[in-house]
């Protein structure tokens, strides 16, 4: 049974008067504990089938149905990881992720209870250390790791990544990569990330979901990458599976749907 | 012997270094402060002897500095005197203001907030009061008292109306932006988790918006403090208005003279009050 199923969405939007496609037809089913990745040339529409996905944007065509039920309204079951880490710069690390236990939670598990979830979360992306510390007060990448303690504290059927780790320096990005497949392994939910790092697609992804470029951008090619996890990268590197998992997706990018030069 | 010789020195170098060390510390901070202090006593002590030089001569209107202290001496040294009525001393004369603008800018925080957000919400609420706002904030405080005053027939609730309507359109406009200026981040955060309103707004929007919203209360703290002695000439009773009024009437210049030194330190105050508070509340906001 498919897990979450993204099918025929498409979406217009239309400002003064004209109306641009930005997707068609995107159709992608996504089985339970699958790790999709999205990666495509930036303004190629990602972004907007994850809001789609998350319910912040209404497709105007097709619809998503996560275990047979159509969503279309955003919910903590398919909680999202920001690009920017939105966390709410008034509040110490561990009240951003209590507002969100605090929310899911109220009625379904005590106060205590609540708290030892917040605390669970935390360590699971050890941030416990900070946890009384402002966004302001800690590094780029202890941001992000917040931003996912927060959605898995929302214990999500599916996780959305909107390029969590794009604004980060290629240190702390491998670092995080680590810790997001460890978890994944540990939680085994359904989780789409967007990336555009064709290193991270392969890595992490079970499938790869490579989008054309827009407009009426759509799903070109679907890559499975077979490799054992858990995986480390280092074995990875000389790995025929993996270097040839790199290749298909680098040669979808650059030769076959290469981006026009006059759109930077 | 190479040894002791070597702690001696060091010791000798240590004993000359510490009571080095302390007094240049010391004289550091006292340049700071000096240099803080110096220019404004300076200024200050320059602008006393120019009034006093200006208004020495005979014939001049007003009275020189050495005469305003001699002439409200009794005023300065007991400003807690209460003779009943309308005799009282400055103190109770300034917190009957006090009270009156903390209640008139009370109201308006609260009605000016809740509009803001109303207004920074909903588009629909914007086109159709900015353009009212826009015309009424224009009306002098005082041009609303004989209107309040026919309204409410007593002069305590005009006056705290009077203050409430100068100070609210700051107050709204400026929480109107604050609240348009919440990233759409937060909006998405909130609709993740399904906030409701009520939870949205005391959780998203108003510690989003409180830089802009107490900018508008420091505005509007300082536009009451220039209404209320306005109105309180017009009005009478207690207050610090009343006060300067009534010394006009009986000519004790020197009165109002120090009575003004009140409201200004006073204004002072109420704007450093508001803007502390706002340092409170939003540690963290400004910077995200």
């Amino acid at each position: 049974m498919t897990y979450l199923s993204i099918e025929n969405v498409g979406i217009s939007f239309t400002r003064s008067g004209r109306t641009n496609e930005v997707l068609r037809d995107v159709s992608v089913k996504i089985d339970k504990g699958e790790f999709v990745s999205l990666i495509g040339h930036s303004g190629c529409g990602k972004s907007t089938v994850l809001n789609i996905v998350a319910g912040l944007l209404k497709a105007s065509t097709g619809g998503v149905l996560l275990e047979d039920k159509e969503v279309n309204s955003p919910g903590p079951d398919r909680a999202v990881v920001f690009q920017n880490h939105s966390l709410l710069p008034w509040l110490t690390v561990r009240e951003n992720v209590a507002l969100a236990v605090d929310k899911v939670f109220k009625g379904k598990k005590s106060r205590a209870e609540r708290s030892a979830w917040i605390d669970h979360n935390l360590s699971l992306v050890n941030m416990t250390h900070a946890a009384d510390r402002r966004p302001s007060e800690i590094s780029g990448g202890m941001k992000q790791r917040v931003g996912i303690a927060r959605a898995l504290a929302m214990e999500p059927k599916v996780l959305l990544l909107d390029e969590p780790f794009g604004a980060l320096d290629a240190l702390t990005r491998a670092h995080l990569q680590d810790s997001l497949m460890d978890i994944h392994a540990r939680l085994k939910n359904a989780v789409i990330m967007i990336t555009h790092d064709v290193d991270e697609a392969v890595l992490l992804s079970d499938r790869i979901v490579m989008m054309t470029n827009g407009p009426s951008a759509t799903v070109g090619e679907i890559l499975r990458v077979d490799l054992e996890r858990p995986r480390r990268r280092l074995d990875l590197v000389e790995d025929a599976t993996y270097t040839h998992a790199r290749a298909e997706v680098l040669e979808f990018l650059y030769a076959r749907h290469a981006k026009p030069a006059i759109a930077a | 012997m190479a040894n002791t010789s070597t702690i001696a020195a060091a010791r000798t170098v240590a004993v000359a270094a510490k009571p080095k060390r302390a007094p240049l510390v010391t004289l550091a901070t006292l340049n700071t402060i000096a240099k803080n202090l110096i220019p404004p006593v300076v200024v200050l002590i320059a602008f006393l002897v120019i009034w006093e030089l200006l208004c020495s001569r005979p014939g001049a209107g007003l009275p020189p500095p050495s005469r305003v202290v001699t002439e409200a001496w009794d005023i300065i040294a007991h400003p807690f005197y209460d003779n009943g009525g309308t005799d009282k001393g400055l103190f109770w004369h300034i917190s009957a203001s006090i009270q009156r603008v903390a209640l008139g800018f009370a109201l308006a925080t609260v009605v000016g907030i809740l509009t803001g957000t109303l207004i920074g919400q909903s588009e629909w609420a914007m086109r159709g009061l900015d353009p009212i706002f826009q015309v009424l904030r224009t009306i002098p405080p005082l041009a609303w008292l004989p209107l309040s005053l026919a309204a409410f027939r007593d002069g305590q609730p005009s006056a705290i109306f009077v203050i409430f309507i100068t100070s609210i359109w700051p107050i709204i406009i400026n929480t109107a932006v604050g609240i348009r200026n919440i990233p759409q981040d937060y909006r998405n955060v909130s609709a993740v988790l399904r906030l409701n309103p009520l939870e949205f707004f005391s959780k998203i929007m108003l510690p989003s918006a409180a830089p802009y919203i107490f900018t508008g209360l420091r505005i509007g703290v300082g536009l009451s403090w220039l209404a209320i002695v306005a109105a309180e000439m017009l009005i009478g009773g207690v207050g610090i208005g009343f006060f300067i009024w009534d010394a006009w009437n009986s000519s004790h210049i020197s009165e109002i003279i120090v009575a003004l030194v009140y409201v200004g330190i006073i204004g002072f105050i109420l704007d450093r009050f508001v803007a502390f508070v706002g340092t409170l509340v939003t540690r963290g906001t400004a910077t995200a």
